[in-house]
């Protein structure tokens, strides 16, 4: 499946539309190595800090080409924390400082000479709550193609393309000029999610997606994801192990460490296994109390 | 039963089954009032000194008042033309010089600048103390300022501006700073996830967002201005011009000058004109506060 | 189309081999000089400090050459500006007395007594009063309070110009400085103070008093410090309505000039730059400055104190 070359956004939408929502994609038919044969990603004994504080210890993580890799455990176990490492996000926060490597296409994203810029042209980030600009539908869609200079020949057919391959293009097409703010939660999402991939990335981060969802809207972004995994690598943090049990193929599970001196909790990857293998048969006892509700 | 139980006992017997509230104490009710009167001695004083001045200048409720130059030979007739020009002159300046200098340095302050820096922390306090430099100080930097560009000629519009546009500078940067600080850091995370730079951010999302809030500080600022008159007496403008403004090196009054050159003439007839000036003057404000609080109904977004 | 362009990400992945991706740094020359341009403009605030201090500088010199200091610092002769110190001082204290206790009572129902909606209305309401030109307050404080309120009302034997119309009125203008201010510093009192109050049987009096208002201390003192200082600095007021004579007197009902009363009337005068006038004009200038700026200062710490305390 891996090794499938991608099938056109049309396609994609139609399964969209007939797909059913969660729960009935098992993934029980993608046959998947122990270990990512071709990680499109890897982080190497990363470390994060915030001023003094140690915020995410040794991470060495590889992420599988078109999977969906899932990021879980407790609030304040760093996995946002490492998501945000992965497209150089951290940068922006005051005091953040980064050790380690993470690996993209043989470089490292942190060596000196490396654009956070161009990274984050090529992995790209829906986030937590719903962010559209204040604009237009069709702005919304095409603001990163403009602002990164991405040679399109027709801006039209491209913001179609985006909003098909999040399968929202049924829902807006009679309103692309109206403004985001007048789409449903769920609706704004999805166009967070055309908005990235309208800049066509290579990986798609994802910040807890359908936190703030109801349930319908949590089910169509969970198809999407399932859908877009077959064009991109998706890596996904989220606090919700349904979701991650429903969607990902592999899933990491981190945990917080308080320090004995002061109490900081530091985050700390406990176990990477294929999604089936962390569920059914963990091999930490941390990651077997968590997963059934003794913990977190 | 202990004396605290019966004093209990006793307190909400008397509090609870009279329902008398505790806030009704005729303490309480004195100390509410006096908060009251704090709150409306203001509005009051605001009442007779409108009322006061309004009665006084009645008579001179009449076109000559906008339309002819200040007289003190026929101080009845006397008018304003040349004041409310030079203030609607120097607020042009005012705005031209202050508020694209006060955007970018807002601009820089919040979306580049890091706040832990020891220099950036500078002009952080540097910032809020200029907000409370005396308005007459501001009139010798101005004279300053203009020897130093080599303008030796006093009272002209250019000089007025340039005082006023120093004094409301720390205002814009400050306001300027709020509105750009109340747009969700969501936005700016979501434009820089799809490779935009810092600059492309500020520039198409968080200055559109923050547009409406500037444009209330900024028009709020130059309210404060257009009623300033010590630095302008600093700066040279004289109250007794009788000519229109005709450029920037023209020189000009403004009607708060004019207000203050008045007030100190004996003439009954120049204090009239005086009042019904004052009542220009504050109309002006009015107007402009309206302005700004319509732009903020209008367009402020509730994010 | 969308088979072709969206092709263009997907069918790199079907290689099995990473395509190039260019991560170099790019050089964004039209990014740097905007970054130029609003570090420049951030740093001409601090440049205004400084052109402040230089502005002044050099007429002082100048004036101190040839004016020994003694002679500044006096109470009797043409450069002495204690006069002017002790009106500013007495003014000042008239203002405080009225915007105090009115600016404080305003706060505290703004902040304890007020709900959300009528705070809403009443804020601008003690905010219009800064919105008022100082020039029209000093045209008051001549034409009304003068001779109208003390004069005929209240029947006390002030002068035409005093420095007790001046103060009262210029402490109306300063309420809302005081006021705005000292609410920041109440709201920031965390309500479990108000609530554990409340549980013992205080009533809302009691809670302002003796719970919100020391809690807040060093906020009152930044607002009050900060009504200070817009007090000795403000102008127009005091130029109409205090005096235009130096006049070292204890009594409020005399007139007497106070520092930027006698700048604005040097200023409105026809002393030629570089005069001695023009330069005593200066020299005060630089003073007044300092004091404001010592005042400015003591108030930001304070209320740097409250920010951290909460």
């Amino acid at each position: 499946m891996s090794t499938t070359p991608a099938t056109s956004s049309t396609s994609r939408t139609d399964q969209g539309q007939i797909g059913s929502l969660a729960g009935v994609h098992s993934d029980s038919d993608r046959e998947l190595p122990a270990h990512p044969a071709q990680p499109v990603m890897e982080a190497k004994d990363l470390n994060v800090f915030y001023g003094d504080f140690h915020a995410v210890h040794d991470v060495n993580l590889a992420y599988g080409r078109n999977e969906i890799t899932a990021m879980i455990g407790p609030s304040g176990c760093g996995k946002s924390t490492v998501l945000r490492c992965l497209n150089r996000m951290n940068d922006l926060v005051a005091g953040a400082r980064v050790e380690g490597q993470v690996m993209y296409h043989e470089q490292d994203i942190y060596a000196k000479n490396v654009d956070p810029i161009a990274v984050r042209t090529h992995i790209g980030m829906v986030f937590q709550k719903p962010n559209p600009f204040p604009k237009s539908i069709y702005d919304n869609i095409a603001y990163g193609p403009r602002v990164t200079g991405m040679k399109v020949d027709n801006m039209d057919d491209l913001v179609e393309e985006a909003l098909r391959g999040a399968a929202l293009w049924d829902e807006v097409k009679d309103k692309l000029k109206q403004s985001a703010y007048g789409l449903s939660g769920g609706q704004q999402q999805r166009l967070c999610i055309a908005r990235t991939i309208a800049t066509k990335p290579d990986l798609i981060l994802m910040d807890e997606p359908c936190s703030a969802l109801d349930p319908i809207a949590t089910a169509r972004v969970e198809d999407l994801m399932l859908q877009l995994r077959n064009d991109y690598t998706i890596i996904v943090v989220t606090h919700n192990m349904q979701q991650a049990a429903r969607v990902s193929d592999r899933t990491a599970f981190f945990t917080a460490r308080p320090d004995e001196t002061t109490g900081n909790r530091t985050g700390l990857l406990v176990e990477y296994d294929l999604t089936s293998n962390i569920f059914s048969n963990p091999s930490d006892k941390r990651t077997e109390d968590y997963i059934s509700g003794r913990f977190g | 039963m202990s004396v605290a139980t019966t004093t209990a006992a006793r307190t909400v017997k008397t509090t609870v089954a009279t329902g008398k509230s505790r806030d009704r104490t005729t303490v309480s009710l004195v100390f509410l009032v006096a908060l009251w009167f704090s709150l409306f001695f203001g509005v009051v004083v605001l009442l007779a000194l409108i009322i006061s001045t309004a009665t006084k200048g009645a008579a001179r409720f009449d076109m000559e008042l906008l339309t002819n130059y200040t007289s003190l030979v026929s101080p009845e007739t006397s008018g304003f033309r040349a004041g409310i020009l030079g203030s609607l002159w120097l607020m042009l300046f005012t705005a031209l010089f202050a508020v694209p200098l006060g955007i970018a340095a807002a601009l820089y302050l919040e979306e580049f600048a890091d706040s832990e820096k020891w220099w950036n922390r500078l002009i952080e306090v540097n910032l809020q103390n200029l907000a409370a430099v005396p308005s007459i100080v501001y009139g010798l930097l101005a004279v300053a300022v203009m020897a130093l560009m080599g303008f030796s000629d006093s009272g002209t519009v250019l000089g007025g501006s340039v005082a006023l546009a120093l004094l409301i500078l720390p205002v814009i940067i400050i306001t300027t700073r709020e509105a750009v600080r109340a747009v969700p850091r969501e936005i700016r995370d979501g434009s820089l996830a799809l490779g935009a730079t810092v600059w492309q951010t500020t520039w198409k999302q968080t200055l559109p967002a923050a547009i409406p809030g500037i444009a209330t500080g900024t028009i709020l600022g130059l309210s404060r201005a257009i009623g300033e008159a010590a630095p302008l007496v600093i700066v040279g403008l004289a109250g007794s011009i009788r000519f229109d403004p005709e450029g920037l090196m023209s020189n000009a009054t403004a009607l708060p000058m004019q207000i203050y050159s008045l007030t100190s003439q004996s003439q009954e007839a120049l204090r009239q004109a005086a009042s019904a000036a004052i009542i220009v003057l504050l109309v002006m404000i009015l107007g402009l506060n309206a302005l700004a609080i319509f732009i903020r109904n209008k367009f402020q977004r509730s994010w | 189309m969308s088979s072709n362009s969206s092709s263009g990400a997907g069918s790199s992945f079907g290689t099995g081999l990473p395509p190039a991706v260019d991560l170099r740094a790019k050089s964004r020359p039209g990014e740097r000089v905007i970054r130029i341009v609003l570090v420049a403009s951030a740093l001409i605030s601090v440049a205004i400090t400084f052109g402040i201090i230089l502005a002044l500088i050099e007429p002082v010199i100048a004036f101190f050459r040839e004016v020994p200091f003694g002679d500044f610092f006096a109470f009797e002769g043409d450069f002495a500006v204690l006069p002017l110190v002790t009106a500013t001082l007495m003014v000042t204290v008239i203002a405080l007395l009225v915007a105090v206790p009115l600016g404080l009572g305003a706060a505290l129902y703004l902040s304890e007594y007020a709900s959300r909606r009528s705070r809403k209305i009443l804020k601008p309401t003690v905010e219009l009063l800064a919105g008022v030109p100082s020039v029209v307050y000093g045209f008051f404080a001549l034409t009304f309070v003068t001779p109208t309120l003390l004069q005929d009302i209240l029947n006390v034997g002030v002068g035409f110009t005093n420095a007790l119309a001046a103060g009262l009125v210029l402490g109306v203008m300063i309420i809302p400085t005081i006021a705005s201010l000292a609410e920041d510093a109440f709201s920031a009192v965390p309500h479990a103070l108000r609530q554990g109050s409340f549980a013992m049987g205080a009533n809302r009096m009691q809670t302002s008093v003796r719970v919100v208002l020391p809690a807040a201390l060093s906020g009152v003192a930044a607002a009050v410090v900060l009504g200070m200082s817009r007090a000795v600095g403000e102008t127009m007021i005091v130029a109409l309505a205090a005096g235009a004579l130096k006049n070292f007197s204890l009594d409020p009902r005399e007139g007497m000039q106070t520092m930027t009363g006698f700048m604005a009337q040097t200023a409105g005068g026809e002393s030629p730059v570089g005069s001695l006038d023009y330069n005593n004009l200066f020299a005060v200038g630089m003073l007044l400055f300092l004091i404001t700026l010592v005042l400015n200062m003591v108030s930001i710490s304070f209320v740097r104190r409250f920010r951290q305390v909460y």
